[in-house]
């Protein structure tokens, strides 16, 4: 592949960045880079701070301390039209899918389309069916978001996401309240957005199987040290992580349960 | 040296055994506390404290050990007592032992203490005092005070923008709120305002009658109608009825993340979400300032006509030369700056609202009792400047 021999260019950089609500500190000192097209996975415990993590890449909550860069752009230095350049060039995909819920799926998608191009309405309203028509949403267009089930909520979420073609997606926590299946189907679909669109995509999530399947650059945070202890492929961190911490999550904690066995017998 | 505790409930279930607490020794370096007897939630249990002080006279130990040979049947009960047993032994520096525990309550006390309790994460924060409690109180007023002038500002802002035509909403949602802020309030409205009408006309007819001057209800009824309580009583039911929805949705739409979403893709919510809002009550507060004036009139017609027997075309005529069209445009006047108070209210609170169900309450709450409190401070202002303008 072009992108590994290349050594591709960073997309995003996170430079010393604390992350604070108030004067409660949630992480501090994250300093991490994602190349562009990666599938950058962040990960940990319950209550460390991923989705705050990331509301700050996406320019939701201003960093205590610290950088993000688009590029050589700082997100939260910038003059407020190139942060909107920046941002216009995200699609995010809320926990809840977040749609709007005035509006039906093909307005939902057809809005930041209607806002940013010039494209005729008619036009929009096929891209749109197409945008839903990619996630298996089909014959779904004059549905409300309150009329349909959680997990199409959140596939018409991605089309949402989707409908700009964004250089970068942000997926919080995809596959939380799917079935098995929906969810490889997701993983698939992520995959499937890397290699045809290039996109560079982040996900927040703690669904091993997704971690390993779509994954190939990590961050992950600890609760305890209140500070990222380990970053890479996820599968060599399962593998060859120093932090027993790390490892024992990707192992879905057998390393802690066979130490206890091991003690007890 | 054994003493039967008293259970703190006297309740008990037919055929349930009362736990009972028994405080001996079995050896000189070891305490054993007999349990015994069915130990449940719903029966009661006696409360781990009442061991304290048995515990200091019982003379020097290296620890306690349960005794449960005669223990009946258990459940949570059991487990709640036993690990404050476990932590008053820490306090006094014995070893807790679980002897002869049935192996499950043994195990589930071995889970509840097996994750220590993370550091910080209680919140044991004493009640503040007095001084501290005015001073996070002025705080939170001075910054509510800063976060309501950033919203008029980006308000205006918005409003900017729609005059030089790039302010970015939906028409089709304009239309929508327009309907839900006008029309569908017309029958409250209406309700409202001939009743208060009615009252007024009432209430003047008892005093003028007394003085034979009857046919000045019309005058009183049509000038407080068109100078204050038509304009007075519709903004008051638009910000129960309105306000409080606008606050709501916006919440929800908080809640849901729905906010965040329009932001990422660049659009902002004070053009997308509270600009068609203030449209839409600008637009339909004067109308229905209008609509109430006449309902108003309407009432106090009726009492006029049907109650003091004052013939219409009088009552009309002595409405028609006491008020002046410049008192209906104060009340209209009024009416839309009303307008514009509701609808701030309503969206301020709605985008400040926190992310739980009960935020979308207490959104919903203050943004009528803002709503209000911003409406009457203004008439009264409108009043000291009529006055002094003389108009």
């Amino acid at each position: 592949m072009a992108q590994t021999t290349s050594a591709p260019e960073a997309h995003i950089t996170v430079h010393d960045l604390d992350m604070a609500y108030g004067s409660f500190v949630i992480q501090r000192d994250l300093t991490f880079t994602i190349r562009r097209g990666d599938i950058f996975i962040i990960m940990g415990g319950s209550g460390c701070g991923k989705s705050t993590l990331l509301k700050h890449l996406v320019g939701l909550k201003e960093p205590a301390r610290g950088q993000v860069l688009f590029g050589d752009q700082d997100l939260w230095r910038a003059e407020p039209e190139d942060q909107q350049r920046i941002m216009r060039k995200f699609g995010i995909l809320y926990q809840s899918g977040a749609l709007w819920s005035s509006m039906t799926l093909a307005e939902n998608v057809a809005l930041p389309l209607g806002e940013f191009t010039r494209l005729k309405a008619d036009e929009i309203r096929r891209i749109a069916s197409l945008k839903l028509a990619l996630v298996g949403l089909a014959g779904f267009e004059d549905f409300y978001p309150s009329e349909i089930s959680g997990g199409m909520r959140k596939r018409a979420g991605l089309a949402r996401a989707m409908a700009l073609d964004p250089e970068i997606l942000f997926f919080d926590e995809p596959s939380a309240g799917l079935d098995p299946i929906s969810s490889r189907m997701l993983d698939d679909l992520i995959l499937e957005l890397r290699d045809s669109l290039g996109a560079t995509i982040v996900v927040v999530t703690h669904e091993l199987a997704s971690i390993f399947t779509i994954g190939n650059n990590s961050v992950f945070l600890d609760v305890d040290t209140k500070t990222m202890i380990a970053q890479g492929d996820p599968k060599e961190l399962r593998d060859h992580c120093p932090e027993q911490k790390v490892r024992n999550f990707l192992l879905r904690g057998e390393l802690a349960h066979a130490a206890g066995a091991a003690g007890s017998g | 040296m054994a003493v039967a505790a008293q259970p703190s409930r006297e309740q008990h279930e037919p055929g349930t055994v009362p736990p009972t607490l028994a405080l001996g020794r079995s050896d000189p370096q070891t305490l054993s506390l007999g349990i015994a007897g069915d130990w449940l939630l719903a029966s009661g249990t006696p409360a781990p404290a009442s061991i304290g002080p048995r515990l200091d006279t019982a003379g020097p130990a290296q620890r306690l050990m349960i005794d449960a040979r005669n223990l009946g049947r258990w459940d949570t009960g059991l487990l709640a007592f036993l690990v404050g047993i476990q932590d008053l032994c820490k306090t006094v520096g014995l070893a807790f032992d679980t002897g002869n525990l049935p192996p499950g309550a043994g195990r589930l006390l071995a889970l509840a203490t097996a994750v220590p309790e993370r550091q910080g994460a209680r919140r044991g924060e004493a009640r503040p005092d007095l001084l501290t409690m005015v001073g996070r109180e002025s705080q939170s007023l001075w910054r509510s005070g800063g976060e309501m002038l950033d919203f008029l500002g980006q308000a205006m802002q918005s409003f900017g923008k729609l005059l030089i035509g790039r302010a970015r909403y939906r028409r089709s949602d304009l239309v929508d709120i327009v309907y839900e802020c006008g029309a569908a309030a017309l029958p409250i409205v209406a309700l409202i305002s001939f009743l208060v009408g009615l009252i007024l006309a009432f209430v003047g007819a008892v005093q003028l009658q007394a003085f034979g001057a009857q046919i000045y209800v019309a005058d009183l009824v049509g000038i407080a109608t068109a100078r204050e309580m038509g304009a007075l009583m519709t903004a008051i039911i638009m910000a129960g009825r309105t306000g409080a929805a606008f606050a709501a949705q916006l919440g929800t739409m908080q809640v849901n993340e729905e906010i965040d979403a329009l932001s990422t893709f660049g659009l902002s919510s004070l053009e997308f979400l509270v600009l068609p809002r203030m449209i839409a009550l600008i637009l339909m507060m004067p109308l229905l300032c209008v609509f109430a004036d006449l309902m108003g009139l309407l009432g106090g017609g009726l009492i006029g006509i049907g109650f003091l027997k004052i013939s219409v075309v009088q009552y009309v005529n002595e409405t028609l030369h006491g008020v002046g069209l410049i008192d209906f445009a104060v009340g209209i006047a009024k009416s839309v700056v009303f307008g514009v108070l509701v609808a701030v209210a309503g969206c301020l609170r709605g985008i400040q609202c926190g992310r739980s169900a009960s935020a979308v309450g207490q959104a919903a709450t203050s943004a009528v009792v803002t709503g209000i409190v911003f409406i009457i401070l203004t008439d009264g202002l409108f009043s000291v400047l009529t006055n002094a303008l003389k108009i």
